[in-house]
């Protein structure tokens, strides 16, 4: 085979690469499970401590923000609602538009495809003042819909999908003609059906992309009942205390998990996509 | 395009309109709206606003604030892409040469692609701080790091915590390149060269070259926009100003200094650079690749 130097090389190094990544969140974690007392005096922590459960217990109930109205569980809850909705939201409009870009005698596909190639130079960190103007006129500030619709205004998943179904043979279309199927059960018959694994890997990218967002909720939440995780750890005044550290882990538990459950599909996706 | 196609003009709207309109309303009123500010001097006193040409733009422009921020920018974005590619090449490489944990070592290394920018920020933090902080202490024993004062020790924090989220989302793209490359290919180079690390360089990384493309394009808006959430909870600029970048820039000049028109001009000056560097590398880069 291809081997000419040594495989344990190989494995030193990936290890070390692990090792990069695992232990300062390892630490993180470790710290998080220790008193108060014991980190402000010795520092981090890389053994497990005793205080896990009264950590997180306290941490997911604090009381955060002016009024008192949120916690650290409704913040979560929060981001969950962001994460599925522009995820839900980018693939099913995504797949539609792409679908009528590829499958239709479209006068209008070339601009349109233009129209939508241009977003992606524009991501919403470039237009966060304007776009919390529009949101703000239209009154969706402190709703789930100024959350999500922003954030799904992206076209980088028609891209995918677009070339997913330029990849795919003619000959079905013409089967399906044959067959009788009108667009409608093409659509919904055919191409949907086909395109699980590239729809599984796209929900995923938007899953992550909406949970980790952290500028827009920061911005457009003024109602602490929107607030969600990954911007609540600005606003809640934890840094200093041991819930700090309980409250870095439970923020990205939740995609870190998706991403090491779902990771077949994600990384099938990325494959087709080339 | 496919060649037999639908012919139904009802349908092919119904089918493109949910996703026009979002973008027309959540993207392109907003981007008209940049423009709008960008040319406009609105009153600080909110007494209307005036037409006012490229004023905006010079005013942003010969801002020495603004040059550093450019300066940094670049800085950033380059050291960004090039550790963060070379540590996410090596590692690729390696995990495409085990055949034993293959699957293991993927796992262990994709996971942190799913933290966010500002999460890792939070999390630099604790290990930057000046009593507790291990690396603090650690670089501070070496050479008196102290980053709230030094400005090249306060790039090496942000840089650290911007290159180290990176690493994993270069380690998924570049593994999943290597394990596209024909197999044939490798085999046969095996006979004509025996060094393992020129064969490399020689044969795989030609080949690996739309996938460096794709990243480094994808590596500098990761080092543009997403890293925002980096310095708001690292540095927030500090020592004075020096780590922030030009979104980081806009976006305090926008919101908190509610200087519209200024922010308008950044936001414009970026999304010019941004399309230059993506039509440089399409035209010098792209030219280059071989694709299998």
């Amino acid at each position: 085979m291809l081997q000419s130097y040594p495989k344990i090389f190989s494995h030193l190094i990936l290890i070390s690469g692990i090792l990069l990544m695992i232990v300062p969140i390892w630490m993180i974690f470790a710290s998080s499970t220790h008193s108060n007392s014991t980190i402000s005096s010795e520092g981090m922590q890389i053994f497990i401590g005793e205080n896990f459960f009264e950590n997180y217990d306290k941490v997911l109930n604090i009381r955060g923000g002016f009024y008192k109205e949120i916690t650290a569980s409704s913040m979560l809850i929060n981001s969950f609602i962001m994460a599925i909705g522009i995820a839900s939201l980018t693939v099913v409009i995504s797949l539609m538009s792409a679908f009528a870009i590829v499958y239709f005698k479209f006068k209008l596909a070339v601009p349109f495809f233009w129209l939508i190639f241009i977003t992606i130079l524009v991501p919403l960190e470039l237009r966060i003042m304007p776009s919390y103007q529009v949101v703000s006129d239209l009154g969706l500030t402190n709703s789930y819909a100024g959350l999500i619709l922003p954030l799904s205004a992206s076209a980088i998943a028609t891209f995918f999908f677009r070339q997913f179904y330029l990849s795919i043979p003619n000959e079905l279309l013409e089967a399906a003609k044959l067959d009788g199927a009108n667009s409608w059960k093409f659509f919904i018959d055919f191409l949907i059906p086909l395109s699980k694994t590239m729809i599984m890997a796209v929900f995923i990218f938007m899953f992550v992309y909406g949970y980790n967002q952290y500028l827009w909720p920061l911005i457009m939440t003024t109602s602490e009942k929107y607030w969600t995780v990954v911007m609540g750890m600005k606003m809640l005044n934890i840094r200093s205390s041991v819930e700090g550290y309980a409250y870095i882990i439970l923020s990205m538990l939740p995609p870190v998990l998706v991403i090491i459950i779902l990771q077949r599909y994600f990384i099938q996706g990325l494959f087709q996509s080339k | 395009m496919k060649k037999v196609q639908f012919n139904s003009y009802f349908t092919q709207y119904f089918f493109v309109a949910p996703q026009l309109i979002i973008i027309l309303i959540f993207l392109y009123l907003p981007i008209a709206q940049t423009f709008t500010d960008a040319f406009t001097i609105q009153d600080p006193f909110g007494f209307g606003s005036y037409f006012a040409g490229f004023d905006n733009f010079r005013f942003v422009l010969s801002d020495p604030t603004y040059v550093t921020a450019l300066k940094f920018t670049l800085i950033f974005v380059f050291v960004i892409t090039f550790f963060s590619c070379s540590i996410g090449l090596l590692l690729a490489v390696q995990a495409n040469n085990v055949i034993h944990g293959k699957s293991i070592y993927k796992t262990l290394l994709i996971w942190p692609y799913a933290i966010a920018p500002a999460v890792v920020g939070v999390t630099a933090n604790y290990f930057f701080s000046e009593r507790l902080g291990i690396l603090y202490n650690f670089f501070h024993n070496l050479w008196g790091f102290n980053w709230y004062e030094n400005i090249y020790d306060s790039y090496i924090y942000v840089f650290i915590a911007a290159t180290w989220k990176q690493i994993s989302a270069n380690f998924i793209f570049f593994l999943a390149g290597l394990q596209n490359i024909q197999k044939s290919i490798l085999e046969a180079s095996v006979i004509d060269c025996k060094s393992s690390f020129r064969r490399f360089w020689t044969i795989t990384f030609p080949l690996l070259m739309p996938t460096t493309f794709f990243l480094i394009i994808i590596n500098i808006t990761y080092a543009f926009f997403d890293t925002l959430g980096i310095i708001d909870t690292t540095t927030i600029g500090a020592p004075s100003g020096e780590t922030k970048t030009l979104v980081f820039k806009a976006y305090i000049d926008g919101f908190k200094g509610l200087d519209l028109g200024s922010a308008g001009a950044q936001s414009i000056i970026m999304m010019l650079i941004v399309l230059i560097i993506t039509i440089f590398q399409f035209r010098f880069i792209e030219g280059r690749i071989h694709y299998n």
